[in-house]
């Protein structure tokens, strides 16, 4: 149990410092600091998964929400303006109403959880133990979430592809495809 | 002397090496982390880097945002052609269901067919988020003029 309690430590200074970050994407101004926090949040959540062993989530959490939703971001952030408007103080005591009755609910919910790694917890037994059987027979491929992602549920993979790409319709129907602008500027010279 | 000389050289080595690992997680996503949807990302990076780093310009001529259009809606087509494809081919004898892979090959022992399912629909995965994620950064870089060199 030496190896669980070193990398446990690990676990809290990666939480601490996500809370740290937290707190200062929500103190600053500049909009600029604020996306490239957001940046650093999701490369420490990604950290944090690889030590949870979720490999395969750790990697989608680096490439899109570090990677490519920083530089989106950016590009929203020029858009707009580059410091965010002061909110109202009447707003403030709202939130923090509602954040502080979420936070204490999940507090009272901290001692239905199951123990970490518990091979016994509903996300560990049922389908997930199935899985594991299973993939070997099934598919004879080792990683056993791209199996399930790509075999298994393959439906609902096709479901989020077709969502990534209402997505892009979305945001062309609304910005257009990205040259409108330039052909603005052209005729006006 | 052009401005910006290290991030252009370092941004030119660094490319080539970005798409060869997009395409390693593409393809090792049946043996370890990654899959279409991370090999995509990664090498829509690869473009948005040159973006960056070239002007989108550059970018633009080398990935022409028709080409993007073209394929975020192929990709889809490519993952629902699959389905559909598994419902005409009847190589095992057993009733035909959308997106059963193992139609796709009559060896069942070693799930030949599983496996020619699932490289088939992650390269339409790839096709559309690759696609997506440059026909969002184009839509909202093509509206920003581009930064010019003494401001950077």
């Amino acid at each position: 149990m030496n190896h669980a309690d070193l990398t446990q430590y690990l676990d809290y200074l990666l939480i601490a410092m996500l809370l740290a970050v937290g707190f200062a994407i929500v103190r600053l101004r500049n909009l600029f600091a604020v996306v490239m926090l957001t940046g650093v949040y999701s490369l420490l959540c990604a950290a944090w998964f690889v030590s949870l062993d979720a490999v395969d989530v750790a990697f989608t959490e680096a490439a899109v929400g570090a990677g490519i939703s920083t530089v989106l971001m950016l590009g929203a952030m020029l858009l707009t303006a580059r410091e965010s408007e002061p909110a109202g103080a009447g707003r403030h005591w709202a939130a923090f109403a509602v954040v502080a009755a979420a936070g204490a609910a999940l507090f009272f919910a901290i001692p239905d959880m199951p123990v970490y790694g518990d091979p016994e917890s509903p996300a560990n037994a049922y389908v997930g133990r199935d899985y594991l059987e299973q993939v070997p027979h099934d598919i004879s491929i080792p990683n056993v979430v791209t199996a399930v992602l790509s075999s298994y549920r393959g439906f609902d993979t096709l479901g989020e592809v077709v969502v990534v790409f209402s997505a892009a319709l979305g945001v062309m129907l609304l910005l257009g495809f990205g040259t409108g602008a330039r052909r603005r500027e052209e005729e006006e010279d | 002397m052009s401005p910006h000389l290290i991030l252009r050289v370092v941004a030119k080595l660094l490319i080539p090496l970005i798409v060869v690992f997009g395409f390693y997680v593409q393809f090792h996503g049946e043996y370890g982390p990654g899959g279409g949807f991370q090999a995509g990302v990664i090498i829509a990076v690869a473009v948005i880097l040159y973006a960056l780093i070239f002007g989108i310009d550059a970018a633009r001529r080398t990935v022409p945002p028709v080409a993007v259009r073209f394929g975020a809606a192929l990709g889809v087509l490519i993952f629902a052609g699959v389905g559909i494809a598994t419902l005409f081919m009847n190589g095992a004898g057993e009733p035909l269901n959308y997106l059963d892979y193992d139609a796709l090959h009559p060896d069942q022992g070693h799930h030949t067919g599983q496996h020619y399912g699932i490289i088939l629909i992650e390269i339409g995965v790839l096709t559309t988020v690759s696609s997506v994620m440059l026909a969002i950064f184009y839509a909202f870089a093509g509206r920003v003029p581009d930064i010019p060199d003494e401001e950077w």
